[in-house]
């Protein structure tokens, strides 16, 4: 390791917090411009480790290094300083400016008292010529798609004059094109001399894209390789230290009892497009029938009007025989749908609750939760501590607060709950999405077990390992419509994909 | 148990301390000793006629805070609890002078003739905002002045009564009035309050707090009410029909707010006046914000405040001016949310702690498995 081509450095990077260790001698080198991805499960210290290397977080010991000289990073500002910016997974954006204002925003460039908007527009647009990354200064945040948002992002970072850039789970909110695009971006950044490192989960994604890989586990670096060295397989067991579980179903349990029913449904989006349209498919007891496609064509659309919060303008949903259609979503839910909604903060959980409460949601009007109008606290105590025991939820007790918990213990609690009170109908959307190897496929087991014994699922999600694993069935969706129906045995990823963007739709028509 | 109990108290201790801090510079600024102002202060408020007189003060901003913290439990501002009160004041005063019945009957319809005006009145923004998607702040702010308007029209056009100086409804028959509890301070070995009676209403403020409690805490609907304040697409899809609870909860609130005025009127006024004590349903909101919405906490913030209005008397007799207890009651209410958030980002940061320490000694138990 020659000093002078690294742009970054951590040598024995020790940071504890009182009681745990987050960061237990630590050591990252990544070269000039090499495009370097740090993994590990929830939990591992990552987060840690790029605070410190932001300036966010303080080190208890070791040595920072930026392009081989020792330094001390106290806050960002000094990061910055040191031409280090991050990315943070949330976007920090304002929606009613526009890209120009969020790229100055904190450092705007004056002339006088004024702000030199001209001057500003001159410098994106040159980083955007110089980088790749054309942008529209004078568009409003709030029309732009979360993929351009991002390059927002990477463009304020960049304008402040970074070339080494953190980026913490880029691709987790993208949709499968936007990570091409991200890519092809990351790259042309590397090819202008930037240094990026990147947070992720996504073993495949991070095979693909960097040069180097450091894998962390339970505080510690655990390997530092390159995509050469090693495979999808072996990158998770450095992760977890075992094997990567593969979600494979085992024999087919699928019977003739017709669970689910949905017959002809229709939706419409505000603006009186259709959001889904003349949707049919029945599930059986013990089947899980995978619903694929590129996010944004109608997912979330079919999960709400099967749950009866959006309005369907036609067809019937019909839950063991009976007609469900016009019930309100509480009785939906009584009557035996269980859902695992696809964004679990914003719509599985009361962060600021106890556990106990949030395994009641859903449930509230219903024993044991409900004892006439009253909530059964003690038999929801019990109840939750049953599902914490069950499916190895990790916290200190029930009536610890969700908030508190990785993310991987709050889907696992949310799954939990679900598979728990046994529904006849589970509707599983992105289960496993942004949660550690660990909790994936712990909640996959969950999911194969139960139907073993009998549910159907309706399983909706983006990670095609996941959909052709576990289901028995898979429809495609595009554009609202189910477009084809696949076996998971037979199909490739590939020739699912071609179903997902409608390029097969025009072939057979 | 107790050590929750004792977390919860470091907050607003902090914020009162604080806020003293800030009145006693005040006070050294315009050369008083603090410690002789604060010495004055306790020593008036402490005798059996002041603390009456506090409890009085206290009783209708505990209630005006209990109609502010259904709203803030399910997200909802209702900031038209003054104009609810007042309204449902005037009606309830009006309505039950017209008939006279067995005391505790009469009162009782007078109080559901309140509360159901309040609920009337609070609900119209209720509906305003499920079926036309008006803000409650908006449409409770506008109803204020509604109310403030339809008040001075029936006092001034239709009902004709009191004496010509302060235009008022009709007295109420003594069937309706709440007997005073001044023979408590006799049963404790108090001396007992002079020139003032505590009011009997402070037993149906009691009542009001426990069953405000009971419901957010252990019934359903407050789990769905609470559930839809911390997170309305989780609570939706859940089951709860946010429309209903939005308008359940207006009415609620406007229920509880309307009620606010009857300590005063069936303890001490008997009738709705010109001069009827105003400005409950604004302090109710400092009030609630100081308990955090609990129901124990709204208390300790009502007794406070109605504390610091009395002892402000004995701080003007001394010229010592009582517009300290103003700094002190507003600095209050700031330092209060901001103590909290300190707080309880400190609490959270702890059971984060805790959290990953679980998470910790799973694997090092998995790994010793392993082993």
């Amino acid at each position: 390791m020659t000093e002078g081509d690294r742009a970054v450095e951590l040598i024995n990077i020790t940071k504890t917090f009182p009681g745990v260790v987050a960061n237990d001698d630590v050591n990252l080198s990544v070269g000039l411009a090499e495009i370097h991805a740090v993994v590990g499960e929830n939990g591992a210290g990552k987060s840690t480790l790029m605070k410190i290397l932001y300036g966010m977080q303080q080190p208890d010991s070791g040595d920072i290094r930026v392009r081989g000289e020792m330094t001390k990073l106290h806050t960002p500002k000094d990061a910055i300083a040191h031409g280090i910016g991050m990315v943070h997974q949330h976007f920090m954006l304002a929606d009613n400016l526009t890209i120009l204002e969020n790229i100055i925003l904190g450092s705007e460039p004056k002339k006088g008292v004024q702000i030199d908007s001209a001057f500003a527009r001159a410098r994106i647009k040159e980083l955007g010529e110089q980088y790749g990354m054309p942008l529209d200064p004078d568009a409003k945040v709030e029309m732009l798609t979360i993929g351009e948002r991002q390059r927002v992002e990477i463009m304020k970072v960049l304008y402040r004059g970074a070339t080494i850039l953190i980026l913490d789970e880029p691709t987790a909110v993208l949709v499968p094109q936007e990570v091409d695009e991200l890519f092809a971006s990351l790259k042309e950044l590397q090819a202008e001399g930037v240094t990026i490192i990147f947070i992720s989960h996504k073993l495949d994604e991070v095979l693909a894209i960097s040069d180097g890989i450091t894998v962390m586990r339970g505080g510690k670096t655990v390997a530092s390789t390159t995509p050469q060295d090693v495979n999808a397989q072996e990158l998770a067991e450095l992760m977890v230290g075992s094997e990567l579980p593969t979600p494979e179903t085992t024999a087919s349990t699928v019977t003739d009892v017709v669970e689910l029913s949905i017959n002809g449904l229709s939706a419409l989006h505000s603006d009186g497009r259709h959001a889904i349209e003349d949707v049919s498919f029945k599930i059986h007891r013990g089947e899980i029938v995978g619903i694929a496609g590129v996010e944004g064509n109608g997912q979330s659309e079919l999960v709400d009007t099967i749950m009866g919060i959006r309005e369907a303008v036609s067809g019937t949903v019909a839950l063991h025989g009976s007609d469900i259609s016009e019930l309100p979503t509480k009785e939906r839910r009584t009557s035996g749908i269980g859902i695992i909604p696809e964004d679990r903060h914003r719509q599985g959980l009361l962060l600021d609750s106890p556990l106990w409460e949030n395994a009641m949601l859903g449930h509230q009007s219903v024993a044991p939760f409900a004892n006439g109008l009253l909530v059964d606290r003690t038999a929801a105590r019990e109840l939750t501590e049953k599902v914490i025991e069950r499916f190895d939820v990790r916290t200190p007790s029930a009536d610890t607060h969700a908030v508190a918990l990785s993310g991987g213990n709050q889907q696992k609690l949310i799954a939990g709950k679900e598979i728990f009170l046994e529904p006849g109908v589970l509707i599983a959307a992105h289960p496993t999405r942004g949660i550690d190897v660990g909790a994936q496929a712990a909640i996959w087991d969950e999911l194969r077990d139960a139907r073993k014994a009998g549910l159907a699922v309706l399983l909706i999600s983006a990670d095609l390992e996941e959909l052709i694993g576990l289901s028995d069935r898979l429809l495609v969706i595009f554009d609202g419509k189910i477009v084809a129906e696949l076996d998971p045995g037979e199909v490739t990823p590939k020739s699912l994909g071609s179903h997902m963007t409608g390029v097969s739709m025009e072939e057979s028509a | 148990m107790i050590k929750r109990i004792g977390l919860s108290l470091i907050a607003p201790a902090i914020a009162v301390a604080f806020a003293v801090g800030v009145a006693s510079l005040a006070l050294v600024l315009v050369d008083v000793n603090p410690f002789y102002a604060f010495g004055l202060m306790w020593d008036f408020a402490t005798t059996s006629t002041s603390v009456a007189s506090i409890i009085n003060r206290a009783i209708p901003l505990y209630v005006s805070a209990i109609a502010v913290a259904l709203g803030f439990k399910m997200g909802l501002f209702n900031i038209g609890v003054e104009g609810q009160y007042l309204v449902a004041a005037l009606f309830a005063a009006w309505i039950g002078a017209q008939f006279t019945i067995w005391g505790p009957l009469h009162t009782l319809i007078i109080i559901l003739i309140a509360a159901g005006v309040g609920a009337a009145w609070a609900g119209i923004a209720g509906y305003l905002k499920i079926t036309r998607g008006v803000n409650e702040v908006v449409s409770t702010i506008m109803l204020n002045f509604i109310g403030f308007s339809v008040i001075g029209f029936v006092l001034g056009q239709i009902i004709i009564g009191g004496d010509s100086l302060i235009q008022s409804t009709p007295l109420l028959p003594e069937s309706a009035m709440i007997p005073g509890l001044n023979w408590i301070f006799t049963l404790l070995g108090f001396s007992e309050p002079r020139g003032t009676e505590l009011q009997g209403f402070l037993i149906i403020a009691i009542i009001l707090g426990i069953a405000y409690r009971f419901l957010v805490w252990k019934t359903r609907f407050g789990f769905e009410l609470r559930a839809s304040g911390m997170n309305p697409t989780a609570a939706r899809m859940s089951g709860v029909n946010p429309k209903r609870m939005v308008l359940y909860t207006m009415l609620l609130s406007g229920g509880a707010a309307g009620l606010v005025g009857l300590s005063t009127m069936l303890g001490k006024l008997g009738a709705f006046t010109q001069d009827f004590p105003r400005m409950y349903g604004f302090t109710g909101i400092a009030v609630a914000l100081l308990g955090r919405n609990n129901a124990v906490g709204m208390a300790l913030g009502a007794l406070l405040f109605g504390f610091m209005d009395r002892s402000a008397l004995i701080l003007d007799l001394n010229d010592i001016p009582k517009e300290i207890v103003q700094i002190i009651q507003g600095v209050i209410v700031l330092a209060v949310v901001i103590a909290y958030e300190i707080v309880n980002r400190w609490l959270q940061n702890r059971e984060v702690k805790a959290a990953s320490d679980a998470t910790k000694s799973f694997s090092e138990q998995a790994e010793e498995v392993a082993a």
